[in-house]
């Protein structure tokens, strides 16, 4: 153990932190009710901060190195996005708040909403959901709705090609729907045939729609897209854009055009929003308008225009939101004054329910705090940037690609979207595997990319550096992993046994799964009642 | 380019060594009808107009700092130790990912298997999970696990229609597509009719604790007739009461989820914050998402790692419960600094600080002529007062004179006209409180 | 490749059960070869004695750190009896998976489905292919 868990380190009677004495009279507590037994910890500030400080340490973060873990786009987390969190007008705002008070931040996710419609080319954006798995869940859920409304309830069956990442088939069975599997040619594009067949068979009847990545889980653009797409409307389905992956194609294409009907964005991956360790995330969703009306609510929608023109520059849009405030009658803001100087009334943003919406995914609207910082990103790249982010993501993917050709092999013979998979083995090293290799490269201070994913692939490396990398960072990756490259065949055990510099050594997950101690023991004692 | 940092002739070196002239020849792929798109986005803007932007933006809104709060509802303003946010702005927490390589993530997985330690104190259960998105679908994602522990052949679930309205909302949306029943809405919301809606067809029922509208029922009797009709008993608690009311462990709970925002989390217009969920030693394999268990490294070292991983969407794909995959761990880690700095003394004493200052704008209210607040069962920090006039009509001469008044009630139950839901936290000073009173008596 | 072991009495499903036959009484368990692509199994649940279940079914599951795999009976029929002592002790699957290691007994009400099965020629041979 590195770090003594928070219970052994504390003294009865320590506290973290000071409060104020009770400065209303005392009432008496109604003890029938009240517990004997509350196990926390017992610990100072100073201590306290000592210890989350250590444990950080412990830690691979994007803030120290290349994190390319393929997937998930870990790219730079802008700082202003954290201050702009952290502002009271945002962190402490009240969730029902009455709408004529918030309007900042309704006029902000009215914005992002169209921002990312604009984006990826489709007609209307809910924020509501969670995560991409959330952004997901709510898209079959309203394909399935749409099909019910239809009269054609007996579609009940999703297409997902066998590459697809696990939340995609979870999410079909969680909506009630079940799993077609396709599989994906030697090109790593959707077998055509086997999609005909699914399509144009017994089984068309019952076509609900396909979920599909693009670019597919090994980076790789769906050459045959458009006829993917066409064949699945043809029979009847709805055709989803799992969007993890759209860091790969802002202004490159919009999935809307393409003919999709749907898809999520995830604003933590793509827009810069922070991993935080595992979440939170945000999954908005964005849809044409055959799904609209099902998008999950609520939603921001201009509910009384102003007489603020929209056509005026952007630039001066913050001020209609911070004038909105002399709405609520409150002396603070001068109205709004037009280039041409004349006064404006802002126009009232408000939180609406879509006509037919599946409902809500979580309560209240959506993991703000998210929207917010990929508000700011976005607002920092503007129109140019945004492109470029993609532009210098698929660049450096593919420079990675190209270097790691020379060492590794890499299963598909084409250029690469923003990652790329790699087979983590050597025919003259048999005993040596992908897991190996990404321990081994925590030695040579990075961390590994995504293992064993997508399934389809042997001993896969999904490897995705994103655009904020610097050449001279993707060179020396690309040396590390070549130094191992040889050392698989020179010294096997050396990195069978890796990593060795990492805080601790590989775990025995067959005794953490065999005992599962989950919970801590000062902590247990009140769970033996 | 703001955070791009390629020079031109960086980019040069590595057109050439991939084989192309320019990086739009990677995208051949892309049907050429479709490729490159104009967007219509605003320009780039610096980070100093941005900042000015974000600020001005956020002034557009009635927030804590410039009003006092009387709003619960499922979103609470508490105190949060500066500690909180200083470990939470620790690069090496919030920009890691999942602790996929537990090697080089000991500290986010420390972190949280404490975070569950503590959970488990709380609530009296013997596992917790990472986090869910939040409370509602904490709630949502109970509902599958007790559909499973009955394999599927008990087709109702219980809702107590004294569970936050937006809860079941979410519940009902998660389960849209199954063959299920939910009830529970309807009616006075007592204890005593919740009993009479078990049959054997009945996979589980869910309570508030506190309810909705602040108060707090004794469980035990509606635990064994839960029990006895063979199903699951789901508490949706509020984390800051249970730091003096009774574990719903000890009241007989099997599962208990919830809203965790209410520790170190702050109101951030409705998220992130962060669903809890624990349950019983009995179903734990049955719970969705990350659990992080114990164990040792190849040195005999203790460390954490995920486990259980076969339940979840990666390995299991369609067979599985939840798709949950990315879930709420920097929230987590807000509550669990926040346990640790409040510690067992202090949580106490901010419980029973919420208790007094609540009961005394109860009591203080309660004198008022037009005013009656519903004191027939003991309440934490939230309760009802039915008022001599709409309440948006109250709220808003409150609003004038700074004060964000309590929740409408009459906006989701329609036999709770005219009737607020008032919060009251340690954040309320007595002057606050005395002042909302006096504006009310004006109002009467 | 067949370092496994595959004894010549039983009869073997393509997902990987064996079967064992006695009056109408059926022994499953799962293949050394499964047990082996499993790796450290550390967790096994069958469904109850007693519950009746169709062929095709799902009697159970058995999960190693990194997989989870659905068991299916080939028989219809009642769960007479589940082995126990693996849900103590579910590494006795990978130690003695046709012995000790075995899951649940069916009392069949029809056989037939498994003459359909490989014996354990044909079984060893689809294991060496995949
Ligand atoms: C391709 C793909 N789809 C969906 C998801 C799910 O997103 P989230 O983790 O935000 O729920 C992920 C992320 O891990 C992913 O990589």
């Amino acid at each position: 153990m590195l770090q003594p868990l928070i219970y052994d380190i504390g003294s009865p009677g320590r506290m973290g932190v000071n409060l104020p004495e009770c400065d209303v009279p005392k009432v008496e507590l109604p003890a029938a009710l009240m517990r004997e037994e509350l196990p926390l910890p017992e610990v100072g500030e100073v201590q306290v901060v000592r210890h989350f400080v250590k444990l950080s340490k412990l830690n691979y973060s994007i803030d120290q190195g290349l994190y390319p873990l393929g997937s998930c786009t870990m790219k730079y987390n802008p700082k202003i996005n954290e201050d702009a969190a952290r502002l009271p007008g945002f962190a402490q705002l009240h969730p029902l708040t009455d709408e004529s008070g918030s309007q900042g931040a309704l006029f902000l996710m009215h914005e992002l909403q169209q921002w990312l419609g604009e984006i990826s080319g489709f007609e209307a954006v809910s924020l509501t959901p969670a995560a991409g798995a959330q952004g997901e869940f709510a898209g079959i859920l309203m394909i399935r709705q749409y099909h019910i409304d239809r009269g054609e309830g007996q579609r009940d069956l999703i297409l997902v090609p066998n590459s697809a990442h696990g939340t995609n088939p979870a999410t079909v069975t969680m909506a009630g729907m079940e799993v077609l599997e396709l599989p994906s040619n030697n090109k790593g594009n959707v077998d055509m045939d086997a999609l005909h067949a699914a399509c144009e068979g017994e089984l068309r009847d019952r076509i609900a729609g396909m979920m599909i990545t693009v670019p597919s889980t090994l980076g790789l653009f769906e050459e045959t897209i458009l006829e993917v797409i066409a064949t699945v409307h043809d029979a009847g389905g709805l055709m989803y854009m799992d969007g993890a992956n759209m860091n790969a194609l802002m202004a490159a294409v919009k999935p809307g055009a393409l003919g999709f009907d749907v898809m999520h964005y995830n604003l933590h991956k793509t827009f810069s929003t922070p991993h935080g360790g595992g979440g939170p995330g945000s999954g908005a969703v964005g849809v044409n308008e055959k799904l609209a009306p099902y998008l999950p609510g609520p939603i921001v929608e201009i509910v009384e225009d102003g007489t603020a023109d929209r056509e005026e520059p952007v630039g001066a849009t913050y001020q209609v939101a911070r004038n909105a405030r002399s709405n609520d009658g409150r002396p603070n803001g001068s109205p709004l004054q037009t280039s041409a100087g004349e006064a404006v009334e802002p126009p009232l943003y408000g939180f609406v329910m879509p006509e037919k919406s599946i409902g809500r995914m979580k309560a209240f609207h959506g993991n703000f705090g998210m929207h917010l910082r990929a508000y700011a990103y976005i607002r920092v790249y503007g129109d140019s940037g945004i492109r470029d982010v993609t532009r210098y993501a698929v660049l450096n993917a593919n420079y990675l690609r190209a270097k790691l050709m020379q060492t590794y092999k890499v299963p598909y013979p084409r250029y690469c979207g923003h990652e790329f998979v790699l087979e983590g083995h050597f025919d003259d090293a048999e005993d040596v595997h992908a897991l190996d290799i990404s321990k081994r490269l925590m030695d040579y201070g990075f961390h590994p990319p995504t293992n064993y994913f997508p399934l389809i692939v042997p001993e896969a490396l999904l490897i995705e550096p994103t655009e904020t990398e610097t050449k001279a960072d993707l060179d020396e990756f690309v040396a590390a992993m070549e130094r191992i490259a040889e050392e698989a065949r020179d010294d096997p055990e050396l990195l069978r046994n890796a990593p060795h510099t990492a805080p601790v050594r590989r775990l025995d997950e067959v005794r953490a799964a065999k005992e599962l101690v989950l919970c801590c023991a000062p902590a247990k004692a009140a769970a033996s009642v | 380019m703001s955070y791009i940092p390629h020079t031109a002739m960086e980019t040069q070196q590595m057109l050439a060594e991939i084989g192309v002239d320019a990086i739009d020849e990677l995208f051949r792929a892309v049907p050429p009808t479709h490729r490159f798109p104009k967007l219509d986005l605003p320009p780039p803007m610096s980070e100093m107009e941005v900042a000015a932007e974000m600020l001005a933006i956020s002034e557009a809104n009635d927030h804590a700092q410039d009003f006092a709060i009387f709003r619960g509802a499922g979103a609470y303003h508490h105190f949060i130790p500066t500690v909180v946010n200083h470990m939470l702005l620790r690069g090496e927490f919030y920009t890691a990912y999942t602790p996929y390589q537990p090697e080089i993530s000991q500290g986010t997985l420390q972190a949280t298997y404490e975070y569950q330690s503590m959970m488990c104190a709380l609530t009296g259960m013997d596992a917790a999970n990472a986090s869910h998105y939040d409370g509602a679908t904490s709630l949502a994602e109970a509902v599958t696990v007790a559909l499973e522990v009955a394999r599927h052949r008990r087709k109702k679930v219980i809702l107590s229609h004294a569970i936050h309205p937006q809860y079941r909302e979410v519940a009902r949306t998660y389960h849209r597509g199954r063959d299920i029943r939910i009830i529970g809405d309807r009616g006075r919301g007592e204890i005593v009719d919740l009993m009479e809606m078990l049959d054997e067809n009945t996979a589980m029922l869910a309570v508030q604790y506190p309810d909705f509208f602040g108060q707090i029922d004794d469980m035990t009797a509606l635990a064994d007739a839960v029990h006895e009709a063979g199903a699951l008993l789901v508490m949706v608690a509020n984390p800051m009461a249970l730091s003096i009311f009774k574990s719903p462990g000890e009241l007989g709970a099997d599962i208990v989820v919830g809203e965790g925002q209410p520790m170190g989390v702050p109101l951030g217009f409705g998220g992130p914050y962060l669903g809890y969920f624990a349950i019983r030693q009995k179903y734990v394999r049955r719970i969705a998402g990350r659990i992080i268990g114990e164990t040792l490294d190849a040195d005999g070292k203790r460390a954490f790692v995920m486990t259980l991983r076969p339940r979840e969407q990666d390995i299991k794909r369609e067979r599985a419960s939840s798709n949950i995959c990315t879930n709420q761990g920097l929230m987590a880690l807000s509550a669990s600094v926040y346990m640790t700095l409040m510690g067992k003394n202090g949580l106490r004493k901010v419980g029973e600080l919420n208790y007094h200052k609540a009961h005394y704008a109860a009591n203080e209210i309660s004198r008022l002529d037009g005013y009656s607040v519903d004191m027939s069962k003991p309440f934490f920090n939230e309760f009802v007062v039915a008022c001599p006039r709409p309440i948006a009509d109250i709220n808003k001469a409150l609003l004038e004179q700074g004060i964000i008044g309590g929740y409408d009630l009459g906006q989701h139950y329609f036999h709770l006209e005219d009737r607020m839901l008032l919060c009251v936290t340690e954040m309320n000073a007595k002057d606050e409180i005395d002042r909302l009173v006096e504006i009310l008596g004006g109002l009467n | 490749m067949g370092e496994w072991k595959t004894p010549a009495e039983l009869k073997y499903a393509e997902t990987d059960e064996w079967f064992a036959v006695d009056g109408n009484m059926v022994t499953i368990g799962i293949t050394d070869y499964a047990q082996d692509q499993l790796n450290d199994i550390v967790y096994v649940e069958f469904r109850d004695a007693g519950d009746t279940v169709d062929a095709g079914d799902s009697f159970g599951e058995v999960e190693s750190v990194k997989a989870a795999s659905e068991l299916y009976t080939a028989v219809a029929g009642e769960i007479a009896e589940v082995n126990m002592s693996l849900e103590d002790a579910p590494e006795t699957v990978n130690a003695d998976p046709f012995g000790a290691g075995w899951m649940v007994k069916i009392s069949a009400s029809d056989l037939s489905p498994l003459d359909g099965l490989m014996d354990a020629a044909a079984y060893d041979s689809y294991c060496d292919s995949r």
